[in-house]
């Protein structure tokens, strides 16, 4: 496949310069990004997807249980990831890291004084299937207060790391959960300056989809760059 | 014609990146078929890209990972595309790779790394590449790096620096996010 990209939106994303989250001050580059038209190597990515996981990696609840399940909000996170033409993209990798129930991370930089988990490392992977599906199991993590402007808070959020078929598709997102009050006020957030934006980063609860007296479940479709298309290609399915 | 989704926006990888993507370098265990540092293959010849990511003030980024993807040394993308991720010292803020140098996969392209740096404070990553003392004649018919100043192209050049212990071939190559002698990231 040797047909380009979309260019990336860069209004979609957040501002590399933003000032109210303090650490961009010194890390945001100066000058404008330098447009290159794409290479095959940009165009082909690494087939991490396509290698076999552990068998409970995408199960936070167990997959660092010591003396019996992580403590917490007991949730699914799943949805599709599909290209920006709304083609499923199968065989994608999903890293995903967060805090704990009482949003501490199990990190030897974090020293939030709230208490790690014996059963919960919060790190876990899965794969789309075929139809761009994914699935992982975890508690919902805690809000947790970060040096910023005094003390600011982040809302609960899960971080994602996602490969597709492509380096171009490369991304590193965080989610959050819907009807948190701390979401508008947090400076990280806040980097995006479109709010119709935010808004695809909020997973939304999804009852029909719990496991009956076990877990909730929250829905999150993630979006990737798609390659440009004909007209001709880019019919409605089924004509 | 249909409407094109709207790709999901970047968030910043943030300070625990590691638990993630290297859950080995804070005291995990590492997970099944989980990329590192070190990329083995025959293809070419054997070498180590290492460096630091330094920030406006001159200070070492070491929160920062980092990942590369490159042909393998017989110019070879797709499944033969060799893949490689690091994270820089927690102390030191160096961050190394051993792979191969690659050759050119394409013609009127130089032979080059393509280079991602996620952390704290990049609220999406920033896209380098990492070309090669040797290649600096294909560098002269490269469509790519005629396009830049002579100070920008500088910033993409790897230095030679020695061997290391194993008699590698290591390759310096710092990463300056702001400011004077400030690498150059693309949009591509």
């Amino acid at each position: 496949m040797t047909t380009d990209f979309y260019r990336r939106d860069r209004a979609q994303h957040p501002a590399p310069y933003a000032p109210g989250y303090k650490s961009t001050v010194l890390r945001a580059p100066f000058r404008p990004l330098h447009a290159l038209e794409q290479t095959a190597l940009d165009k082909t990515g690494p087939a991490l997807g396509h290698a076999p996981l552990g068998p409970l990696d995408h199960d936070l609840i167990r997959n660092a249980a010591t003396t019996g399940d992580a403590l917490g909000e007991r949730i699914y996170v799943f949805g599709r990831v599909l290209d920006e033409n709304g083609r499923p993209v199968p065989n994608a990798l999903i890293e995903v890291w967060q805090a704990n129930a009482a949003g501490r991370y199990a990190h030897v930089r974090d020293g939030y004084l709230a208490p790690l988990d014996p059963n919960f490392s919060g790190c876990g992977r899965c794969v789309s299937d075929a139809d761009g599906r994914y699935l992982f199991r975890t508690i919902k993590p805690g809000p947790y207060p970060w040096p910023n402007n005094g003390s600011d808070w982040r809302p609960a959020h899960i971080h994602l790391s996602i490969f597709g078929e492509a380096f171009a598709q490369r991304l590193i997102t965080q989610l959050y959960f819907e009807g948190d009050p701390l979401i508008p006020l947090c400076p990280i957030v806040n980097t995006i300056a479109d709010k119709s934006a935010v808004d695809r980063l909020v997973a939304r609860l999804d009852l029909r989809n719990q496991e009956p007296f076990d877990c909730l479940a929250y829905r999150f479709d993630i979006v990737l760059r798609g390659r440009r298309q004909t007209h001709f290609e880019n019919r409605p399915e089924g004509l | 014609m249909r409407d094109r989704l709207l790709e999901t926006p970047s968030q910043t990888a943030g300070p625990y990146v590691h638990i993630g993507t290297a859950p080995q370098s804070i005291g995990r265990p590492p997970l099944i078929n989980q990329p590192g540092p070190v990329i083995e293959s025959n293809t070419g010849e054997a070498i180590v890209i290492e460096g630091t990511v330094l920030d406006g003030a001159g200070a070492p980024v070491r929160d920062a990972m980092l990942e590369i993807w490159q042909a393998d040394g017989l110019g070879r993308i797709g499944e033969f595309g060799l893949f490689g991720r690091t994270v820089a010292d927690f102390s030191s803020g160096l961050f190394r790779f051993q792979s191969v140098r690659p050759g050119a996969h394409a013609q009127g392209h130089a032979p080059h790394v393509a280079l991602l740096i996620f952390a704290r404070g990049i609220n999406i990553h920033l896209h380098t590449r990492i070309y090669f003392p040797q290649d600096l004649e294909a560098m002269e018919q490269d469509s790519d790096m005629k396009r830049l100043e002579p100070e920008a192209r500088e910033t993409l050049i790897a230095r030679e620096a020695g061997r290391n212990e194993a008699g590698l071939p290591v390759y310096r190559f710092d990463i300056r996010l702001q400011g004077a002698g400030e690498t150059v990231f693309f949009d591509i």
